[in-house]
This record gives structure tokens, C-alpha cells and sequence, in this order.
């Protein structure tokens, strides 16, 4: 599920807003309650003891226990209109047992005395033994030390929440404003903040307090050509971050230059609206695509989602073993090529790696949600396929003794399990701009921003279109494309990349609504690359009448 | 007090909530539901869960002031200070100039979507049909993971001009993938009740099974425009585009495929094979529904597209009073007409052709067009001479349900199926498609 989905879903697109009755988003509550201190440290500790205890008592060999606030605040306009102001809050806490081998989970809502906890301890207690009647084999943990009383703190500059919605409210109808002005015949906005207040306890003897923020500035430009009938649109250029409201501080040296500017860690969004409106405009006169081989010069704020689904994903342990079969579906980086330590995932140039601390990605937090200290480590080294991500009942699968610390729930209500971490395509190690990369390209698209995207349910078909398309000629930028697609096979592809960007373009995209599993869990994550060069990639036109 | 109330309950809820109103207008929503799942993969469980919601929303408005606010206790105290909180929300609000009022009393259709089999599901009967299904793969060496959800709740809404609204409904979805040890073969079943009684777990994974052996072994065909039968699940997912985007704002903006230059719409204009008739219908008794919408209008039967001709785009009351129409709701359910040629009929008539059993990651790539990407997944076959010949390797395809639909070959029996994308659930019959659009293979199993 990407923003696009989540608009759908939400019934945004349709002008409306009403969000599912879940444990998700909550309760709505007032702006000012967003800054109120949730529940004292001192007392979420108490609260997890009385759950662990009580756990403990009814026979739980491990016992953890999350207290989770979730705060979340939308503003939500089109053209001179705002359409919506969301202020939620989420407060509950969940508690997962081993029981007899088995797993259980339960969780609580609004939970403030050490009864309540002790309650939902006992709960999950009782559905393990139910449960363990079915297992085969008992769930098998990587040994995880505890880390005592601990904090992490995003290190953001400015918590979103204490601007005030005035200043949100008047930044998006002056970029709606600014569109309309540039040419746009319809505007939407939006801006997205989140802060997550997670404390876990285990009985590995670890008291974890964190405090999480994302946030992410996002627009769609239409244009509309009155004589055909014709219409296009251009999303943000943004990336969705692990950022306080600083990511909306305009600044000189987070702006890359080029065919149109594209950011870092500051957005400038009225610059990027007024260009969008002008490029939609662009777009309805552009050249339609002629089919066939191509080299792809792919910006990083498009590559991330390719990155996202023929890495990020195949390379999720719980796929690889079937867990994900019914829905997601498995993975075509099965165990044997693995194991082999000669798959080619891709050619030498590739190196990719997971990782959850990079700063200001949306995956980053100092411990995940099984109390795993989080690291970085590779996935692919130059080209080939080294390991997985995996979580602690995994771990022993692929000979690790430690999980790499991938676990995380979207709510309190939720059951933790493994997610992808913030997975990365190294930059190149020797210097490279994106100027002197195009100058050797015959024929080839250059491509910014991600569009469309479908993969097949073991990651190796798959076909991506973009915001903005670029026909490159004999080295040159020779104008704008339209009805652009490519489709590729993963290995295949990434055996294509032939030069990477120095670290100096190395930039992050992301997901804020990736979603896996059943029910359903949301979750957000980072994919940084530098610009990229494929070659020989099939492309498709995407025309038709109707 | 139980979370699922019933009328009387629930009427007597909202009615004191109204009585703590100071504002000019008051409208509140109010809903509750109890929810089970099992999810198993590799043969045995891997988790299961259970929740309770209850969910009140109060909307005041002072003129075109708007204010809402929400709350999961239902206490007096509680109940109150909802109120005052969506009051003071309003005060403060910009006036909103699409706001309409609320509705007075409204002539609802009466339909029943609640089924005590349903409502009366347990751990152990959840639990017991998991293990059925378990039973029907387990014997044969292959890896099932499935998952089983069921709901049952209500939802009901009172506003200070007098109306109200009551709706209990059920239902439970069922989906299975079966895959042989060694990858080679998959097969898929999804079921969608109002009534579990009529989920037959055993039976519906039997057909998982045959769709997973009979998938091993498949061969590549080149990609191209082949004639195609879609089973129902397969036609579910491209037809949902279609459903989602009869709004009739984006149509009247320019940004809908229902857009026409100039700032006209396709609205009575035949857009698809005259046999195509797809409509909403909340009594439908295979497919029950709720007969209000969310803002208290009432749902009745409405024919969307009728013989390949558009009849009806939905409409927001506001864009309605603009564009001087009736504000027709977006529908609660969508129905497509069928004929009464089973599946097996259907590829018995078949000379050359290809059965897609499921599709997968549909996502738009043209807004305009409708045009739609994806692949097939979980047994794709190769059809000759009236019979299923052999397995073929998966596509990938670039397809319009507008196209599609032009290019109609025939329609089978209509049945109830689950959106493998969206989790609705539709009534669509199996359709025969010539020259739909594969575009490369995948190598995916």
C-alpha cells in the first residue's frame, strides 16, 4: 500500500474522511492534547511489571510487553479549501507470551492500572495454551540480553505538533495558491505528522522508552487540456522522513540542481508545486514514449520504490519461509541461493544494504519492538546475495545467534512481527554526477519521482512508472516523455546497473503506508540511493483509447 | 452494556446524546463490533486475534460551522463532553461552504445482513474450521496458509431533525494458498459470507488443492492478446476500478474516465457491450447491504451501468444541489448481471483460450483509460478444444476493464466472491474476454 492506496482507502480521494474504527488511529482528540506528556516512565513500568509478574505466574516462559501513544495529526486541503483537520490519539498497551512453545497476545485499551495489565498478560496466556495444542515444533528465540532502563529519542529540531495548525493550514493553501497560479486546474494537499511514544519491557530485563517522529508534506497537480479531454497530473517531489517539522525548513544546501530541483533533508514545497504545475501543463503536450530498449537513469526518488519491492521485500525472512504465502506471497531469494554464496542478485557495482539507524529515515529507533538493538548490515555485497532480514524466532533459520533487530507493530492492538527494515543501494565509490553520467547515454529516460508500481507474489516481475520522463540522446536531455512504463525481471535488472552516483546525490525516498499482513499492518520505511544507471531495460507505452 | 446493541438500545443512546446538544444542528454515528481471526501458514497457526470497538462521532454545526469529534465511552459524563468538544470544534472552524445540513427522516429499504451462525462464532468453531481445511491439504505434502475473519456489528445514526437509522449486519471471509513442498505448483480459494452457515471450509480447500496440482508442470506461452475466461475472482479486482470511480464530481472536473471534453461527462452515452449491466441493489439476498449511506441517504436499488450504457454517477449531496440532480449515494453494494452458463460450460465453448483463476497487485497506471497492471497468479491454464489442456507460466498484464468489457465474448452465472485487493465482497459472473492484453511472463509460482 503506498499514499496513493491510503487515499483510496480513507475515501481522501473522494473529498471525504473517515477513518476505520481501529486501535490504529483512535480517538480524535484536540491539537493541544498532541503535546500533553503521555503516561510518567515510572508508571509504565510499573504497569509492565504488573503484566510481566502476572505472565510469569500463569507459566510464560518470555513475556514482553509494549505501552504505546500514537499521536497523529492530517491537514487535509484542496485548491482554497481546507477539507480536513485530523488530530488522533491511541493509547493501549499489548502484552506476547510463550506459553508451552507457543505464542500468545493480547492487549488493552486505555490501560492505567497494573490490574489492567496483569489482566491482559493473563489473556494472552490463556489463547498461547489454546494454541499451543497446534504447533509442531515450539518457537525457538534468539538469546537477547536486557538492557535495564534505557531511552532513544528521534533527534529531531522541531516536534511538529507545537506549530501551530494555523501556520499548516496557511502553508498549504499558499502552495495550493501557488499551483493554481502556475497553471493548475486542480489542487490537493496534505501534510502528515506522526509521533510514536513506545515503551517496551521484557523479561529479558530490558525497560525501553522511545519517542518516534515522521512526517511527510505530500500534493497532486492536475491539468486539464479543455479540447481533447486530456488530463495529467504531478505529485510531490518530497520523501516522507523521520523528521520533526524541520523537514519543511527551506535550505539552499538540501536543493539538487539539475532538470528540476529535487531535495534532501529540507523541502522547499512551494518551489516544488510551482514547478509541478507548470511540468503537468508540460506533460499534456509531451512526446508519447515509443517502445523498447532503453537505459534508465533513475533519480532516487524514484528508485527507492523499486528498491523497496525487489529488495526490500524478497528479502524478508517470514516471506522466504511461507509465512506471507496467503497474501504478500513468498520470495524467489529462497534459502539454497542463499546458501549457495554465488547468487548474482545483481552485477558487481550493487551493494545493498538494511539498516535501521540511519537519521532522519522513517525505519530508525534505537531498539526494535522485541528490545533488539538496532544496526546496520548487508544484504547484497558486490552483487551477491548475502543475508536476510529476520527477527528473533527466526534468527536460528539462517545460523544467526542474534535477531537484526526487524520487529515492529503499528499499534499497541497489533501483534509485533517482521518488518522491513530502511534497505539502501550504496552509492558509487568513485566520484560521479548525474551531468556526467547522462553525457554517456545514447539512448535512454531519465526518470523522476515514483508512479505506479505491481510486482509479482515471488519478486521477480515487475513494472514501475514515474512522475517525470526525460528522453535522453546522444548524451543529451532532448525533451519531456509521456506514458512511460518499464518492466523488468529483479535479477535480470539489477544485473543491468552499471554505474552508481558518488555519495554526494545520496539521497533517501520512502514508504509511510507499506502494508503487510493479515489483518493488515501498516508501517513506514526508508530506501536511500544515489541517481543509477540501468541499461538495456525494456519500457512499454502505456496510450490507449477508450 | 454489550458492545453490539440492538435498536432499541442503541436509539435510546442517541437520543441522550442529542438531549446534551446546544448547537443548531446535531447528527451522531455510532457503531460497534466484534472481530475473530485465525491466520496459518506452513500447516499450523501462526497467530490469531480477537477485538472489540465501539466508536461514537457527533457532528455540530453552528450554520456552516463544522465540528466533529469521537469517543469509545459511553458513559453520561463522557457522552457530554463529546458534545461540548464537537461544539467548541465548530466555533472554531472555518465556515465550510460544501456543508449541506443534516437530513430529516428518511424511507429505508428493509434488508437483513445479520446471521446469528455468524454472530454466534467462538474460538473453538473458528478454530474447528481452520482445522478442516487443514485436514483437506494436510494429507498430501503440501504448505497451506490461510486465514479466516469474521465481523459482526452494527452501526446506527440519529440527527436533531428526526432521523434514524439502524443496521446490524455479519459476515466472514475465508482464503486459502496451497503450494506443493517444492514451490512448483499454487493454488487459491476465497469465500465471502453474510451467513457462515453456508462456508463449507473442507470443500473450498479442496479446490485450493486441485488448483495447486494442477498448476505443476506449467508451460511458457509467448505473451500477447489471448481470449481469456476470468473466473470470478479474477474479473473482481479489474471491475473494482471501475466501481471506485463513479464519482460524479472528478467525472464533471475532467479527471474521471467518465470525462468527456469540454466539461461534459459519458453519463447516458454506451460505454461498454450492450449485455454489461452493473447496478447496486442493499435487498439483493446473496449480497446484503446496508440501505443508508454513512450521512443518512437512503440506498436503493440503482442501475450504474445499464445495457453498456452509463446510467447513474454517485454524488455528494453538495455536488448534487450544485449540478441540480439527485444525490445518488455511492453504493453499499455492486452487482453485475450475468448469464447462466456455468464455468465449466463456459470453458467447454472455449476453442482456444486461457483460464485466469486470480489476479494480483492491480494497481492504475492511466487514471484516463482506467488502465490497470498486474499479474495472474495461483493456476493459470491453458484451455483447447473445450478442455483445460495444461498449466501456463504466469503474465503480466496491461488491461482496461472499459476494454474489457468491450470486448465481451460471453457471461456465466453470477456468485458472490471476495476482492483479493480490497476485501469487498461483489457479485460478479465468470467472463469470457477475446483479446485481453498479456504483456510479459513472470516466473513466479
Amino acid at each position: 500500500m503506498n499514499r496513493r492506496d491510503f487515499l483510496q482507502w480513507t475515501g481522501l480521494g473522494a473529498g471525504a474522511f473517515l477513518f476505520p474504527n481501529n486501535t490504529v488511529f483512535g480517538r480524535s482528540v484536540a491539537p493541544e492534547a498532541l503535546l500533553e506528556p503521555g503516561v510518567d516512565v515510572a508508571v509504565k513500568k510499573r504497569l509492565a511489571d504488573a503484566a510481566l509478574n502476572a505472565a510469569k505466574a500463569k507459566g510464560a516462559s518470555y513475556t514482553d510487553v509494549r505501552i504505546g501513544r500514537y499521536l497523529r495529526q492530517f491537514v487535509v486541503t484542496r485548491e482554497d479549501k481546507v477539507q480536513n483537520i485530523v488530530n488522533t490519539e491511541s493509547y493501549g498497551v499489548g502484552v506476547r507470551v510463550i506459553v508451552d512453545g507457543c505464542w500468545g497476545f493480547a492487549s488493552v485499551v486505555d490501560a492505567k492500572s497494573e490490574a489492567q495489565t496483569a489482566k491482559a498478560a493473563e489473556e494472552a496466556v490463556a489463547i498461547a495454551k489454546a494454541n499451543a495444542r497446534l504447533m509442531k515444533q515450539p518457537v525457538q528465540l534468539a538469546p537477547q540480553k536486557g538492557f535495564g532502563e534505557v531511552s532513544w529519542k528521534a533527534p529531531i529540531k522541531k516536534n511538529a505538533f507545537e506549530v501551530p495548525i494555523k501556520e499548516k493550514v496557511d502553508l498549504l493553501l499558499s502552495v495550493n495558491d501557488a499551483a493554481m497560479k502556475n497553471g493548475a486546474n486542480y489542487v490537493n494537499s496534505v501534510l502528515f505528522m506522526v509521533n510514536e511514544q513506545k515503551y517496551f519491557a521484557s523479561t529479558d530485563g530490558s525497560y525501553i522508552d522511545q519517542d518516534v517522529h515522521r512526517i511527510w508534506p505530500t500534493f497532486t497537480v492536475t491539468a486539464i487540456d479543455p479540447k481533447s479531454g486530456k488530463f495529467e497530473t504531478r505529485g510531490e517531489l518530497s520523501a516522507p522522513m523521520g523528521m520533526g517539522y524541520d523537514y519543511l525548513q527551506v535550505n539552499p544546501n538540501d536543493k539538487i540542481t539539475g532538470i528540476t530541483t529535487r531535495y534532501n533533508k529540507g523541502y522547499d514545497m512551494l518551489e516544488d508545486v510551482t514547478a509541478a504545475a507548470r511540468q503537468a501543463k508540460e506533460k499534456l503536450t509531451a512526446k508519447s514514449v515509443e517502445a523498447g530498449k532503453y537505459d534508465l537513469i533513475l533519480d532516487p526518488s524514484h528508485l527507492w520504490l523499486t528498491i523497496h519491492e525487489s529488495v526490500g521485500h524478497p528479502l524478508e525472512l517470514d516471506r522466504v519461509l511461507g509465512y506471507e504465502a496467503n497474501f504478500a506471497g513468498t520470495s524467489f531469494a529462497t534459502l539454497d541461493k542463499w546458501k549457495s554464496k554465488n547468487f548474482n542478485y545483481g552485477s558487481k557495482e550493487v551493494n545493498l544494504f538494511a539498516d535501521k539507524t540511519q537519521e532522519g529515515s522513517l525505519g530508525a529507533v534505537g531498539w526494535d519492538d522485541e528490545g533488539v538493538k538496532t544496526k546496520q548490515w548487508d544484504l547484497v555485497k558486490d552483487g551477491t546475495l548475502v543475508n536476510y532480514q529476520a527477527i528473533r524466532d527466526q534468527a536460528h533459520i539462517i545460523g544467526e545467534n542474534e535477531s537484526q533487530g526487524c520487529c515492529y507493530a503499528d499499534s499497541w492492538g497489533s501483534v509485533q512481527f517482521q518488518r522491513m527494515a530502511n534497505v539502501s543501494l550504496a552509492p558509487g565509490k568513485t566520484p560521479l554526477s548525474v551531468e556526467n553520467m547522462i553525457k554517456d547515454v545514447k539512448k535512454g529516460i531519465y526518470i523522476i519521482g515514483d508512479g505506479s508500481f505491481s510486482i509479482d507474489q515471488q519478486r521477480y516481475n515487475f513494472q514501475f512508472g514515474g512522475q517525470l520522463f526525460y528522453e535522453i540522446k546522444d548524451g543529451k536531455i532532448a525533451g519531456m516523455l509521456k506514458d512511460v512504463a518499464y518492466q523488468s525481471n529483479t535479477q535480470e535488472f539489477w544485473n543491468s546497473c552499471v554505474q552508481i552516483c558518488d555519495e554526494k546525490d545520496y539521497r533517501l525516498g520512502g514508504s509511510f503506508f507499506d502494508g503487510k499482513g493479515q489483518p493488515m499492518q501498516v508501517s513506514a520505511v526508508s530506501h536511500g540511493s544515489s541517481t543509477t544507471r540501468f541499461n538495456g531495460v525494456n519500457v512499454i507505452n502505456t496510450a490507449r483509447k477508450i | 452494556m454489550a458492545v453490539i446493541l440492538t435498536e432499541a438500545e442503541a436509539k435510546a443512546l442517541l437520543q441522550k446524546v442529542l438531549s446534551y446538544s446546544k448547537a443548531d444542528e446535531c447528527e451522531v454515528n455510532l457503531s460497534g463490533e466484534e472481530r475473530g481471526n485465525i491466520r496459518y501458514a506452513r500447516n499450523e497457526v501462526s497467530t490469531s486475534g480477537a477485538t472489540i470497538n465501539q466508536n461514537l462521532q457527533v457532528q455540530s454545526s453552528f450554520g456552516k460551522k463544522v465540528g466533529v469529534a469521537t469517543i469509545d465511552e459511553f458513559d453520561d459524563a463522557s457522552l457530554e463532553k463529546v458534545v461540548r468538544r464537537a461544539e467548541e470544534l465548530a466555533q472554531l472552524a472555518p465556515e465550510n461552504p460544501e456543508h449541506m445540513g443534516v437530513l430529516g427522516p428518511q424511507q429505508y429499504l428493509k434488508t437483513n445482513g445479520y446471521f446469528e451462525s455468524t454472530a454466534k462464532i467462538t474460538p473453538a468453531i473458528r478454530a474447528e474450521a481452520v482445522a478442516k481445511s487443514l485436514e483437506t491439504s494436510g494429507n498430501q505434502k503440501l504448505a497451506a496458509a490461510g486465514f479466516l475473519d469474521d465481523y459482526r456489528g452494527y452501526s446506527a445514526m440519529m440527527n436533531s431533525k428526526g432521523l434514524f437509522a439502524y443496521y446490524p449486519s455479519t459476515n466472514v471471509n475465508f482464503s486459502l494458498t496451497v503450494r506443493t513442498e517444492d514451490g512448483t505448483g499454487s493454488g487459491y480459494v476465497t469465500r465471502g459470507y453474510s451467513d457462515f452457515a453456508k462456508l463449507d471450509t473442507a470443500a473450498a480447500s479442496k479446490i485450493a488443492v486441485q488448483k495447486c496440482l494442477g498448476s505443476v508442470g506449467a508451460k511458457a506461452l509467448e505473451p500477447g492478446k489471448y481470449t481469456v475466461i476470468l473466473e470470478p475472482t479474477a474479473a473482481a479486482v479489474l471491475l473494482e476500478n471501475l466501481f471506485f470511480n463513479l464519482d460524479a464530481r472528478s467525472a464533471d472536473e475532467g479527471r474521471s474516465f467518465l470525462s468527456k471534453p469540454g466539461g461534459k461527462t459519458k453519463l447516458g452515452e454506451k460505454i461498454v457491450d450492450e449485455r454489461v449491466t452493473i447496478y447496486s441493489d442493499p435487498t439483493h439476498p446473496e449480497l446484503p447491504a446496508s440501505p443508508w449511506s454513512g450521512d443518512g441517504r437512503a440506498q436503493e436499488k440503482v442501475n450504474w451501468i445499464e445495457k453498456g450504457v452509463v446510467k447513474n454517477m454517485a454524488y455528494s449531496r453538495y455536488w448534487a444541489q450544485k449540478k441540480g440532480v439527485k444525490a445518488v449515494p455511492y453504493p453499499n453494494n455492486v452487482i453485475m448481471a450475468g448469464g447462466t452458463a456455468s464455468l465449466a460450460d463456459m470453458i467447454k465453448n472455449t476453442q482456444r483460450g486461457i483460464l485466469v483463476t486470480k489476479l494480483w497487485y492491480i494497481r492504475s497506471v492511466d487514471p484516463q483509460t482506467l488502465l490497470l497492471t498486474g499479474l495472474t497468479r495461483d493456476g493459470t491454464f491453458y484451455i483447447e478444444n473445450g478442455k483445460i489442456k495444461h498449466p501456463v507460466k504466469n503474465f503480466r498484464f496491461n488491461e482496461s476493464p472499459v476494454i474489457m468489457l468491450n470486448n465481451l465474448e460471453a457471461l456465466g452465472k453470477p456468485e458472490r466472491v471476495v476482492s483479493t485487493e480490497s476485501d469487498s465482497n461483489y457479485l460478479i459472473p465468470p467472463m469470457k474476454i477475446r483479446e485481453f492484453t498479456f504483456s510479459s511472463l513472470s516466473d513466479a509460482v
